[in-house]
């Protein structure tokens, strides 16, 4: 048994670390995130120029990497740093077009792409999506895709001849609407109407639900990246905030709820290594399910609870755990909440 | 036992229940409706509907402009306010200076000041918290010195909720530097374009603007606008936290967030069918559902209580802390309700897209604005240290 993390992708770790530091600060992140094209274009050119999105493929379709360990380790570290930059996009969009056989140099270089599944009335489930393809000409909206603002190729889930079919489709072609999110970064509306498409894989249901579980994985990552620094945060500020003549953190109160805080992150830590090593093999979906529950539900409290113990200060735009917090409970309607996952989970049980 | 309101209450009730549907305007309940922030001519406009009624001031004894409503009709009022979305009243001025005034107040500060809070002519705000005192209120260092017929005013307020519309200020200064904290503090009125006075507004988690900080440097307050006697001051503030405590658990708005959430989880879809018809989600309503129910009994408890001329304890306390949780939960369901559709930030350009059902574009927002809830007036922590205290003392 070994926890310790590769040499290599320990250094990747720390080279994405500093990278991220120096270019993406979380006290600009505001200035970045929150404004038109919502994350930073050099920053996206100096990601890619680093290599971060070769981790998320693997090395026979071209990449360096893309095992649940590469994808967690480059997700962490974004999580850390709440970095706005759409990089699940770029990795749905990688494992979508590894599955099509598709050459990933241009995305691993940088090119913007956006993966379109999700719909206003199916928001996670693939059973429900009801864009449809009559021929390679495409019919339907696409609703809060990820990266969908300033992509220049979208990748879309329809309906064709009774199976669930992805195409390719010219951002140029489909109408775009992109704007920003609540708690940053890019995403749009795609519009499709009768719009050209080209088809990529006649049966992409197991490649999609492959990729959904890559993309869910690098949400718990991601989450547990923030999940980390808020706890930091939260205690140096328990450290140092007086009140009633002593630092908070001297109330116990206040002590053994930090301390639930952390014992429920060593719990989210836990569930993404464990999906981490499954992802891809035979108990993959079942673990990724697991921790996006779990993290889902650990997320949400950790910023409760951080804010809560910060008082007003944790709910002001100018302090920089308040937006890890809105990124920790808005990651929860990523592919998929927590009951979403649950769900999976108790038919899994009932069919054990 | 009997549940019911008397025929009188239930008959005020239905009373309420008309004014609002005749007179709320549409377009500000709508608004309110949509979890959007009143602008500041829907709360003026609000605040003249009711005070032409009479109702402005519904809680206030007669000679000063008020129906002297009990605890059961000032709730019975609030709830159905809440129910038919309309703004909330500004409290500042109505709920919390003016009962000080009346109890505290000189005849000249009564007559200068109450009129002008009723017709709208005074929009107070609080000067309370400072960065180095919330919860411990009572460490507060904004200082208040006489110079003859002066206070000089030096020192930071923070928290001063809608103080950008605000003409006027009521703060606690102090005023003796040594002994207890706790007696060294005076209430103070402060006229805002006093000379010395700067408001910044604080940005919010989810980037709207309703609270300020305010920055005084030598500002120079009359002594007649002090309230009480000098260094009285945390007598009133704690007459103030024990004062109008009928809305403490915000009920009203709680039942008309559960039947938003309701509408919402019937209009959305999982996996083709309403969220409704999810067990997992219609579990997480069922729960919060009955948690309502339970504390709008002990809401009316208290109030029963309180009409019967008891002492209240902890009852505010305990409703505060159940009241906000269960509030804050509506919200976290009504966001969870739209998935993905709750993240974009809201703003005018997307409505037409209708990307959550229209009036839920604010849901996440308001999620997290709302944490405020269990922060502000005494935080649940402090609630909680209240109730020890008298479990410890009882």
């Amino acid at each position: 048994m070994n926890f310790e993390m590769s040499d290599d992708r320990r250094m990747l770790a720390d080279s994405l670390a500093r990278f991220l530091a120096d270019t993406c600060p979380v006290e600009k992140r505001v200035d970045v995130a929150y404004a038109e094209p919502w994350h930073s274009d050099a920053a996206w050119a100096g990601l890619a120029e680093l290599g971060a999105l070769y981790a998320l493929a693997p090395e026979e379709a071209g990449g360096m990497g893309g095992t649940g360990f590469d994808i967690a380790v480059v997700f962490e570290e974004l999580g850390k740093a709440l970095c706005p930059e759409p990089v699940l996009a770029s990795l749905l969009g990688l494992r979508l077009l590894a599955a099509a056989g598709q050459d990933l140099e241009p995305v691993l270089a940088g090119e913007r792409l956006a993966v379109g599944i999700g719909e206003l009335d199916a928001p996670y489930d693939l059973d429900g999506i009801a864009t449809r393809a009559e021929g390679s000409r495409l019919t339907g909206r696409k609703s809060v895709v990820y990266g969908g603002a300033g992509a220049e190729r979208l990748l879309i889930a329809a309906q064709s001849g009774g199976k669930l079919a992805l195409f390719e489709v010219k951002a140029g072609d489909a109408q775009v609407t992109g704007y920003g999110m609540i708690d940053g970064g890019p995403a749009a509306e795609v519009f499709l109407d009768d719009t050209p498409g080209e088809l990529l894989l006649e049966d992409a249901r197991g490649a999609l639900e492959e990729a959904l579980d890559a993309g869910a994985l690098a949400l718990c990552a991601e989450a547990l990246g923030a999940m980390e620094v808020v706890q930091g945060i939260l205690i140096d500020y328990l450290k140092t905030r007086k009140q009633f003549g002593q630092p908070i953190g001297a109330f116990q109160a206040l002590q053994h709820r930090a301390i639930d805080v952390g014992i429920e992150i060593e719990q989210a830590r836990s569930i993404v290594i464990l999906a981490a090593s499954a992802l891809g093999g035979p108990e993959g979906a079942k673990r990724v399910a697991q921790a996006k529950f779990l993290v889902g539900r650990i997320a949400r409290l950790v910023a409760e609870e951080a804010i809560q113990m910060h008082g007003g200060i944790g709910i002001t735009w100018e302090y920089p755990m308040a937006h890890y917090a809105k990124r920790l409970v808005m990651i929860d309607a990523q592919l998929g909440d927590t009951d979403w996952h649950l769900e999976r989970l108790t038919e899994a049980l009932a069919a054990e | 036992m009997d549940l019911n309101f008397s025929p009188e209450e239930q008959a005020f009730q239905a009373e309420v229940k008309a004014f609002l549907a005749e007179h709320l305007p549409k377009e500000i309940a709508d608004r309110v409706g949509r979890g959007e922030e009143p602008t500041r001519e829907d709360m003026d406009r609000w605040h003249a509907i009711l005070n032409d009624k009479g109702w402005l001031g519904g809680s206030w004894p007669k000679d000063f402009g008020g129906q002297a409503w009990g605890p059961i009709e000032q709730h019975i009022f609030e709830e159905e306010c809440a129910k038919a979305n309309a703004p909330r009243i500004v409290p500042f001025g109505l709920k919390m200076l003016g009962p000080v005034l009346m109890k505290f107040g000189s005849p000249e500060q009564q007559a200068e000041y109450l009129p002008r809070i009723l017709d709208g002519r005074d929009w107070w705000c609080q000067g309370y918290s400072e960065p180095g005192a919330g919860s411990d209120l009572a460490s507060l260092k904004t200082r208040a010195e006489r110079d003859g017929d002066h206070y000089i005013v030096n020192g930071q307020k923070t928290w001063t909720t809608l103080g950008q519309y605000a003409n006027r200020i009521f703060c606690l200064v102090r005023t003796k530097f040594d002994g207890k904290p706790q007696e060294g503090i005076s209430f103070l009125l402060i006229d805002l374009d006093t000379p010395g006075i700067e408001m910044r507004p604080i940005r919010l988690i989810e980037g709207g603007y309703e609270v300020n900080e305010v920055f005084f440097t030598d500002v120079k307050v009359p002594v007649e606008n002090l309230v009480g006697e000098e260094n009285m001051g945390w007598t009133i503030a704690k007459f103030l936290l024990g004062h109008e405590r009928t809305n403490i658990a915000g009920t009203g708005f709680s039942v008309q967030a559960l039947a938003q959430v309701k509408a919402l989880a019937r209009q959305v879809k999982r996996r083709g069918k309403p969220l409704i018809e999810n067990p997992l989600f219609a579990a997480r309503l069922a729960s919060v559902e009955a948690e309502l129910e339970a504390v709008k009994i002990t809401n009316l408890r208290m109030l029963s209580k309180a009409a019967a001329g008891g002492r209240l304890g902890a009852e505010p306390s305990m409703l505060k802390i159940k009241g906000t949780v269960i509030r804050q939960e509506l919200n976290d369901l009504a966001r969870r309700a739209l998935g993905p559709a709750a993240a974009p930030f809201p703003s005018e350009d997307l409505d037409n897209l209708a990307i959550a059902p229209q009036g839920h574009a604010h849901n996440a927002g308001n999620y997290f604005n709302n944490r405020k809830i269990s922060i502000y007036g005494g935080s649940n922590e402090i609630q909680r240290n209240i109730l020890a205290k008298g479990m410890m003392q009882g």
